[in-house]
């Protein structure tokens, strides 16, 4: 995949170099020529110097052949402005933006923008999934197809605990992709236990939501 | 008419003033109490400090009844993004938006916005008014 990513900051670097790890074609763009000198050492000629809101260094990033535009700035309003430059002119089919404020989520997604990431929404997410009772967390939105991630807690008086993927009822649209255990990431087979302490990774229709959260809390 | 302007630089405070001396209610905001001097005393109507892109001052603004929403910050992003707040979230009737680069200016009205793109309009003028005393192509 082609992917663009607009922001130098520590979030775009790390994406960066991240995604050329995994073998994607990546082209990191940052207004600041310093930082562009510097990662140019580090990372090789990925990086381009520029505003990406700008069509000109779009364009002569290749956004026309991009499939993912990822916006990263520390700026809400410039990521906006990238995202929507990208699929009004380039029609980059997907763009993703960070989200500074978490007021802007569901703007973003009003405004079109496919995919937003809200780390402060995360963090806070992360510390309420230190409470008990918040042992339902909403990780992702994925507008297009109105799918959410979500990451469900285990406890030992859940309904599922204890029973096989296979077993469990839950509702028409949602799979489970991942079990996380302690450190280790286990693949969900229809034969594979649910174990109390488990960290459900579920997809499921935003709708049904609601439906997997309550089947899921003690009863 | 309920009028909002963000930004107070020399465009939001000239159409401030012009729009306040029509009779207008205007409520000026910006992230620089500073500015606000540009609208001398006179100035009947409100200023606000804040930034027009949080849905949250502009409800302080007094959007939910205003007619009109100008952005005429600094920003090109910021200008967009607040404009597609006032229209989209707000429903704001009429608003305009300055936006500096013209390719994005055309992007964004190709959108439905209803822009001003200072850079294509000056010089437009620029060239009107030199025109008549350049030598044409040919003659050159």
């Amino acid at each position: 995949m082609y992917i663009i990513v607009v922001g130098g900051g520590k979030v775009g670097y790390y994406l960066t170099k991240t995604l050329l790890v995994e073998g994607h074609e990546v082209l990191l763009i940052e207004r600041d020529r310093h930082k562009v000198e510097v990662y140019g050492e580090r990372l090789g000629s990925v990086v381009l110097a520029g505003d990406g809101a700008e069509a000109a260094v779009l364009s002569e990033a290749g956004a026309q052949r991009a499939d993912v535009v990822i916006a990263v700035t520390g700026e809400d309003e410039d990521n906006l402005v990238v995202c929507q430059m990208s699929k009004a002119k380039f029609h980059v089919p997907r763009a993703i933006a960070r989200v500074n404020n978490p007021k802007n989520e569901v703007l973003f997604q009003r405004l079109g923008i496919d995919v937003t990431v809200s780390q402060t929404e995360h963090i806070l997410k992360l510390i309420e999934q230190k409470i008990p009772e918040k042992s339902f967390v909403h990780l992702l939105n994925l507008r297009h197809d109105e799918l959410a991630i979500v990451e469900a807690h285990v406890s030992e008086g859940s309904p599922v605990a204890h029973k096989r993927v296979a077993n469990v009822q839950f509702p028409v649209h949602c799979v489970i992709a991942a079990i996380i255990r302690g450190p280790d990431p286990v693949i969900a087979l229809p034969n594979t236990e649910i174990l109390p302490g488990d960290e459900l990774i579920i997809v499921t229709h935003s709708n049904e939501e609601e439906d997997l959260r309550q089947m899921l809390m003690e009863s | 008419m309920n009028v909002i302007a963000m930004g107070c630089g020399r465009v939001g405070a000239r159409v401030s003033i012009i729009l306040d001396q029509h009779g207008h209610h205007v409520t000026v905001v910006d992230t620089n109490p500073e500015a606000f001097r540009r609208l001398g005393e006179k100035f009947k109507g409100d200023t606000l400090i804040g930034t027009g892109i949080d849905e949250d001052v502009l409800r302080r603004a007094g959007i939910e009844s205003a007619h009109v929403f100008i952005a005429v910050t600094n920003g090109d992003n910021r200008n967009i993004m607040a404009a597609q707040v006032a229209r989209t979230v707000f429903e704001v009737e009429h608003v305009v938006v300055r936006i500096y680069d013209p390719v994005r200016e055309d992007t964004y009205r190709r959108l439905g916005l209803r822009t001003v793109c200072p850079t294509t309009t000056i010089s437009a003028l620029i060239i009107d008014l030199i025109n008549d005393v350049l030598p044409a192509d040919e003659e050159l």
